[in-house]
């Protein structure tokens, strides 16, 4: 059996969306016994006409306001075909409800009320089949009863509803003329209608296809859990694209690692060495790899680009606008990360279809927002690859926004520059942990490098690969012909950060002790390590700093003797998000190490 | 086991509801009614993790249920090597006497799953309801965050959609977890004929009536049917125009006794 096809039925509140389909139903002969009685009976006791709605609307404040507050869907079956419908509620402040109910569909009939017309929810829906990919769509005007059936009115809509689709890029495969009430044109042709040749509805509905992911796409699956299972450590996931099959060599992303796919794993299934898209399966792999939830799992010559930075266009559902500067959570199923609103572009109120002012984002636009993480993301765009390219934005806790990957920001960074014939995972099992970049940055005096040494000890003496970078090592060799102007200062750090991203490949713990003042010599820092960077804060405040002075620098920059000094005369721009921060006032030396050193241990974990 | 592409995304769309459950909700507990859908729920639960079912079920006991179904419990739990709990619900007694009578023990279940989340601490449990059985149900999202007091508060669900579920609720509220909410009645016996999971024969037809739908004995009554095979069952769904609950008295009492319980937290 195949599965249901699901079908949105969409329209601006009261045009008769949720009468549709309980007449619909009715006329399918989809109603239980009892139901017609009951229904009557309900109605009566509002003193209301027979109300079809009621079939879908069960809520009492739904039946009593007869409006549908939440989604809903029915089920039935016509000419061996079965079919899901879904009531997406038209009342403006229900519109999350509404896209919860149509992100699943396969096709929309839109439904517009023959004597209102087009209104503010109609347009919205429209917009946002268009967001949703809904390409299978059908309009109806409803209640022509009461206008006779006047051929002018219907002909009239019908062109304003072509109109309104064709602004977006989107046609109906057919307009029908319908009386949702009194059953013309659902699956019995109307006899007030002669004028009409096209579908009925339940012939339109008969033409629509299931969509499916197609088979033969690149390989996509999200971990969403590692299970120990015997002797395997068991990934899984849902494949959500391509296929997957024993012997496949792979790539996990984002860290890069590859490996050989050892085998496919189910409970009571008939065994199969393969598995396509849409399974919920498990997989381990032949080397002794690091896998974890969220990670992207991908053949080797068709994984998805990586970057830190993307173009979303979205639904915006929060009535507080996203704002520059703000951090939300980007969550593509389990892979999530926290991302920096970098920039929002054009906004379209989806409702009047007109532009805004630049800035305003209100309820239920569709927004271009620029999104920035810290790590390094796989990113697939709406155009290449549109189930992996989705995503909802949360703010706290609170979902603010769904949509899709329009574009990355570049396609410069490149993870797999290997040749290698060690992989960084066996380096990394050779070890007995992961590698990173421990990035520390503060105020001179402010005891980074006291820290680093200190920790550089304590990760040694637990059998772990680590080492210091700080400007006495650096300096003294590789950078030695560098000074301290803004430009040296910058390419300084640009060359630790090369280097301790090598380290990191090497499967070193590399631990950087440098003042690194500027957030966008750090923001070059994180581009060149990738996800193996970490920002560690020092805030130790200059007033502490200077009272202990140790190399007597702040009393030569206060003299005028040393110029440019970061937190006397040149800025401290401190990190606004750094991964851990470590407050050294009132605290011993020990007591900062320690809790640096969980942090490290966390990062470093092999899970 | 025959291939059937439907069942086949049905199932691996629970599976995944299930591993979100487990790894994003803790502690977690799953309800199990003993009935045809929760034991399926079991079943997945065992596709998902391996063919074990890493949490505790929990049984909402009335004492109230009919033989059967205990003898059925008790070997079922045995067989699956289920962390099986009971939690006794308080007596008829002890709740809202302006409840039609018939609903009364749904509002015990109701007060017992209230005790369990406040003793056991749990972030999340487990249900096997479905949107096609009941009107209400239908409206449910799969992780529905429900305040201290277990209210549902319909109006203000949180938007869900494509894969993507909050798994994040505050302090004090929990997640009722439905990963059996896309499912039919015909589905859940279309996938216990493929895959052999055992029930509760009281759905067999004996004496020209079988039960639908199992409640407690004194709410609950067989339907008139001779199917004695699942391939039956299905038959007679196909064909029936009654609707599943029609044997289940609480759903009947009044028009909205189904969504009061509802909003006061049962199942």
């Amino acid at each position: 059996m195949d599965r249901s096809l699901r079908v949105a039925v969409l329209g601006h509140v009261d045009h008769g969306k949720s009468t549709t389909i309980g007449r619909l139903l009715h006329d399918t002969d989809s109603l239980p016994d009892g139901k017609l009685a009951e229904l009557e009976a309900v109605s009566k006791r509002r003193g209301v006409p027979l109300e079809w709605s009621f079939v879908l609307d069960a809520l009492q404040a739904e039946r009593d306001q007869a409006v549908t507050i939440d989604t809903t869907r029915v089920w039935f079956t016509w000419k061996g075909r079965r079919y899901a419908i879904i009531d997406a509620p038209g009342h403006r402040e229900f519109v999350r409800n509404m896209l919860s109910g149509a992100s699943e569909a396969d096709a929309a009939v839109l439904v517009v009320d023959a004597i209102e017309g087009i209104g503010e929810q109609t347009r919205r829906h429209a917009h946002l089949a268009r967001l949703l990919g809904l390409r299978q769509l059908a309009i109806v005007i409803n209640k022509l009863d009461a206008v006779d059936f006047d051929r002018a009115t219907f002909e009239r809509l019908a062109e304003g509803a072509r109109v309104l689709l064709e602004g977006l890029g989107l046609s109906a495969r057919a307009t029908i003329p319908i009386s949702a009430r009194d059953g013309d044109n659902l699956v019995n042709r109307s006899t007030r209608a002669p004028w009409y040749d096209g579908p009925t509805l339940i012939e339109m509905l008969e033409s629509f296809e299931n969509l499916e992911t197609p088979a033969g796409g690149p390989l996509r699956m999200r971990v969403q859990d590692v299970y120990r299972l015997e002797d395997r450590r068991i990934a899984v996931g849902r494949i959500e694209s391509g296929r997957i099959a024993v012997g496949d060599r792979i790539a996990l992303l984002p860290s890069g690692a590859n490996a050989t796919v050892r085998t496919v794993e189910r409970w009571n299934a008939p065994a199969r060495d393969d598995a396509h898209v849409g399974e919920s399966i498990g997989i381990s792999f032949v080397e002794p790899i690091f896998v974890d939830r969220g990670d992207v799992v991908a053949h080797l010559d068709t994984a998805p680009p990586l970057d830190y930075g993307f173009r979303t266009v979205c639904f915006w559902l929060s009535t507080a606008p996203p704002i520059v500067g703000e951090y939300l959570l980007a969550q593509f199923g389990p892979t999530v990360a926290r991302v920096r609103v970098a920039a929002i572009g054009e906004a379209l109120d989806t409702a009047s279809l007109a532009d805004i002012a630049e800035g305003e984002v209100p309820q239920y636009a569709m927004v271009e927002l620029d999104l920035r993480g810290r790590v390094l993301l796989p990113l697939d765009t709406q155009t290449d690859l549109p189930a992996t390219s989705r995503l909802v934005l949360l703010r706290d806790a609170d979902v603010v926004g769904g949509g899709f990957v329009q574009s990355v920001a570049s396609r410069a960074t490149n993870l797999h520059p290997s040749g290698h014939l060690v992989t960084r995972g066996e380096r990394e099992s050779v070890h007995g942990h992961r590698s990173a970049v421990i990035w520390m940055t503060g105020l001179s005096g402010a005891g980074k490098s006291t820290i680093a040494m200190a920790l550089e000890r304590k990760l040694f003496a637990t059998g772990h690969s680590a080492f210091v970078l700080d400007g006495d090592n650096v300096r003294a060799g590789l950078n030695s012909d560098l000074g301290f102007a803004p430009a040296d200062r910058s390419e300084n750090l640009r060359r630790v950060a090369e280097v301790a991203a090598l380290f990191a490949e090497a499967g070193t713990i590399a631990i950087v002790a440098f003042i690194s003042p500027m957030e966008a010599d750090r923001e070059l820092a994180r581009r060149a390590c990738g996800a193996d960077f970490k920002e560690v804060y020092i805030a130790t405040d200059v007033a502490t700093c200077e009272s202990r002075d140790t190399k007597g620098l702040y009393a030569r920059a206060r003299s005028g003797e040393v110029r440019n000094f970061t937190g006397v005369s040149a800025p401290y721009e401190a990190p606004a998000d750094a991964d851990i921060t470590i407050e050294t006032r009132d605290r011993t030396v020990e007591e900062s190490v320690d809790e640096l050193l969980a942090f490290v241990k966390r990062a470093i974990a092999t899970s | 086991m025959s291939h059937d592409a439907d069942l086949d995304e049905l199932e691996a769309r629970s599976v995944y509801i299930l591993r979100e459950a487990r790894r994003c909700v803790t502690p977690l507990a799953m309800l199990w009614s003993i009935g045809k859908d929760s034991t399926a729920l079991l079943w997945l639960a065992r596709k998902a993790f391996f063919g074990s079912v890493p949490f505790p079920v929990v049984q909402l006991e009335t004492e109230m249920e009919l033989p059967e179904v205990y003898a059925f419990r008790d070997e079922i739990a045995a067989q699956w090597n289920l962390d099986l709990r009971i939690e006794l619900c308080p007596p008829e007694a002890s709740v809202d006497q302006t409840l039609p009578p018939a609903s009364r023990a749904a509002a015990r279940k109701t007060e017992g799953l209230k005790n369990l989340i406040a003793h056991g601490g749990y972030k999340g449990v487990l249900v096997g309801i479905r949107r096609d059985e009941q009107a209400t149900r239908a409206k449910e999202r799969v992780f529905s965050p429900r305040s201290f007091g277990s209210d549902w508060d319909v109006r203000n669900q949180p938007s869900e959609f494509w894969n993507h579920y909050a798994t994040d609720v505050p302090e004090g509220t929990h997640l009722r977890i439905h990963p059996l909410l896309h499912w039919t009645e015909v589905d859940i016996w279309r996938y216990h004929e493929r895959e052999n999971i055992p029930f509760c024969d009281l759905y067999f037809a004996r004496d020209g009536k079988r039960y639908r739908s199992l409640g407690e004995k004194n709410i609950t009554v067989p339907i008139a049917s001779n199917a004695s095979t699942i391939g039956e069952i299905i038959a007679e769904l196909e064909t029936t125009r009654e609707p599943e609950r029609a044997g289940r008295v609480m759903d009947h009492d009044s028009e909205d006794s189904f969504e009061r319980l509802r909003t006061s937290g049962y199942m």
